[in-house]
């Protein structure tokens, strides 16, 4: 039967419905459910899974630090701890049942209700890693085949194509030519050098760059060539940085990915990584994709575009002759600034490009989520709406920078621009939403 | 009773000292090797300066942003801890005791300190058994473990506080003294009262990875 007959019934009390959630939970029985559980819990379950949950004594410290929890009036469900008692303490607990039911509703928490931003972990007495605790409950999600349907499909774009928006190879060298193509319409001798070998910088990107915001890299071509910067991206399979197979707990999908974009740059010899304004992509690459196969650290160096902005600017290696005269707030990415300490290099970027900058309160390793990040976004349409009202916090944040005066806000990050839009649009905030290099391109000497 | 007293201040002391430290070291070093098996990020990312730096800014009162966002708390909890920790050991009655048995001593509180600090211990425990009831966040995350730990500290310091004032029954209150303080430390590594050793590891390890993976800062 075509599944759009089907009668589509809510798999929440929010009358929210997700086909990857009710399909694949539908195939469950509690037997097997606690069966692949505690085959997740023996063989992954290690001393920091035991430590967390051993060490936490519930004292909800950790609730304010979450914008789910304060968006929702307090909603005791919604706390950092709140999440892991409905999820990975039930899991723990032999005696309990672990019903079809249970694996829907734990499917829904730990992929819409938490964007693994690690806030909490900067305000839990204990450190508790709770974005550890949900990805663990997600990759027993992965292994039971409940996984909202939108991400499981950029999961499968990955797992055919490397990239996650099922880009055919021959398109991403038709884009680059494409914008290499409009881009010389302003400098006649700009190049976009494809798979050059020994080059200083291998410039990588996330799959929804050529997709949906080709300009993109053509505003980054403009400034590596203004900046003189000897770069290169790959022909094949490797120029996509993102990951998404990491927050559906696909890790044997994430080591291949991460694999394949490492060996990209390797293989061309490249110095060192640059790598788009993402945060998640970022965090893959970075933090995720190194341990995942093995290394502590990347086999290469590799720096955020922000780094990488921040380098031609001290080096004085683009001018910028009049700067961006619009009042700017900045909004710290969690994989780039709590995943990267990038807080001072990003302020000193705006600073360099901006004329007015007005920060938001809270900012830096403490700022709020965009309510997009850790896949959240990414479980597509069932889910957004429940998305943007759980994120209120951050609304009256950028209303108050606002009230400030700000008009632009900056976000160098891929999700947090999908996030914030949503939250700018549904609460009618009226701020401008830009990149870093959307200011650079804008303001810089062209000639 | 004087059965009671005999087993109370004798064998069960012994017990109840061994079963602590072979509970701690057992559960410490049980989760080194389940580390290193399972978990062996853990000893590659850890670093003892960020480590340290971490213990640092949660050790001193205030000096982390969520200390500043709930100062009652903050203070409570300190004064809370401090006192669980340093009365016991330094009871003028406890070192008496101690030398009488072992003819160890040190140096020890002015009584008049430690009936103070045992009060606040009391007055912490009710705090946080008001607070598991009322507010509504800690209430949902309350298990009934969490109120059995509660009265399990009060309980030493209950009876000890009745027995050095020697209100009526306090021969029965210094027995069930003894009898409480025994049971807490028995049951120390094996309840969530385990979570004093575990401390310096969770956020030694979130220092080292905020730290020295992420450089950037966890107060």
């Amino acid at each position: 039967m075509n599944p759009k007959n089907q009668k589509q019934e809510a798999n929440n009390k929010n009358g929210i419905y997700d086909a990857g959630i009710e399909k694949g939970a539908s195939r469950l029985t509690p037997e097997k459910i606690r069966k692949v559980f505690d085959a997740l819990v023996e063989a992954e379950g290690g001393a920091r899974l035991r430590a967390y949950t051993n060490a936490c004594v519930h004292c909800g410290l950790c609730s304010d630090a979450c914008h789910h929890f304060l968006s929702k009036d307090g909603d005791p469900r919604l706390s950092p701890a709140g999440k892991v008692k409905q999820t990975v303490s039930r899991i723990l607990n032999k005696k309990a049942k672990l019903d079809v039911d249970f694996v829907k509703q734990a499917c829904e928490t730990v992929f819409t209700e938490c964007n693994l931003c690690r806030r909490c972990v900067i305000y839990c007495p204990f450190g508790i890693d709770v974005a550890y605790l949900m990805l663990f409950v997600r990759r027993g999600c992965h292994q039971l085949g409940v996984v909202p349907q939108y991400i499981q499909d950029t999961a499968h774009s990955h797992a055919s194509t490397f990239n996650q928006m099922w880009v055919r190879d021959d398109e991403w060298i038709d884009t680059l030519q494409w914008q290499e193509e409009e881009a010389r319409d302003e400098i006649p001798d700009l190049r976009i050098p494809v798979d050059k070998k020994g080059a200083d910088i291998f410039y990588s990107l996330i799959g929804p760059e050529p997709k949906f915001r080709a300009q993109l890299i053509y505003q980054m071509a403009v400034i590596f060539h203004m900046a003189g910067a000897d770069w290169t991206v790959p022909s094949a399979p490797g120029w996509d940085n993102s990951d998404m197979c990491m927050f559906t707990g696909d890790m044997e999908m994430t080591a291949r990915l991460k694999k394949v974009h490492f060996e990209a740059a390797m293989d061309l010899k490249a110095k060192r990584i640059v790598m788009g304004e993402c945060g998640h992509a970022f965090r893959s690459v970075y933090d995720v994709g190194n341990r995942t196969l093995g290394w502590k650290m990347p086999p290469l160096p590799m720096v955020h575009a922000i780094e990488f902005y921040a380098e031609i600017l001290r080096e004085k290696r683009i001018e910028i002759p009049k700067k961006f005269d619009r009042p700017v707030a900045f909004h710290d990415p969690c994989n780039i600034v709590r995943g990267r300490g990038l807080g001072d290099e990003a302020r000193y970027v705006v600073n360099e490009t901006c004329s007015t900058f007005i920060e938001l309160t809270p900012n830096r390793e403490h700022n709020f989520c965009c309510g997009a990040g850790g896949g959240v976004i990414n479980c597509g349409p069932p889910f957004k709406n429940k998305r943007v009202e759980s994120n209120r916090v951050k609304a009256d944040q950028l209303a108050a920078a606002r009230d400030k005066g700000a008009e632009v806000l900056i976000a160098p990050c891929h999700n947090c621009h999908g996030g914030l839009e949503d939250i700018i649009d549904h609460y009618e905030l009226g701020l401008e939403l830009k990149f870093l290099g959307d200011i650079i391109y804008e303001c810089m000497k062209k000639e | 009773m004087h059965e009671l007293y005999k087993l109370a201040s004798g064998i069960f002391v012994w017990i109840a000292i061994l079963g602590f430290a072979a509970g701690m070291i057992g559960r410490l070093v049980h989760l080194a090797i389940t580390a290193r098996k399972k978990d062996p990020v853990v000893y590659q990312y850890f670093s003892l300066y960020y480590a340290l730096r971490s213990m640092l800014h949660w050790i001193i009162p205030f000096a982390s942003t969520g200390m500043r966002a709930h100062p009652v708390i903050t203070i409570v909890a300190f004064v809370f801890h401090a006192c669980l920790i340093v009365t016991p050991l330094f009871a003028a009655a406890h070192v008496i005791l101690v030398m009488e048995s072992w003819n160890v001593s040190w140096w020890h509180l002015p009584d008049p300190a430690a009936d103070v600090m045992t009060v606040l211990v009391i007055l912490g425990c009710l705090f946080f058994l008001v607070r598991r009831i009322v507010k509504e966040n800690v209430r949902y995350l309350s298990t009934p473990g969490d109120f059995v730990i509660i009265a399990m500290v009060a309980a030493p310091f209950v009876t000890g506080f009745w027995t050095y004032h020697q209100f009526y029954g306090y021969e029965t209150a210094g027995i069930l003294h003894m009898l409480s303080g025994e049971l807490m430390l028995l049951c120390l590594p094996f309840t969530r009262l385990f979570h004093m050793a575990l401390w310096p590891f969770t956020r030694g390890y979130a220092g080292s990875e905020f730290g020295g993976l992420r450089q950037s800062r966890d107060w």
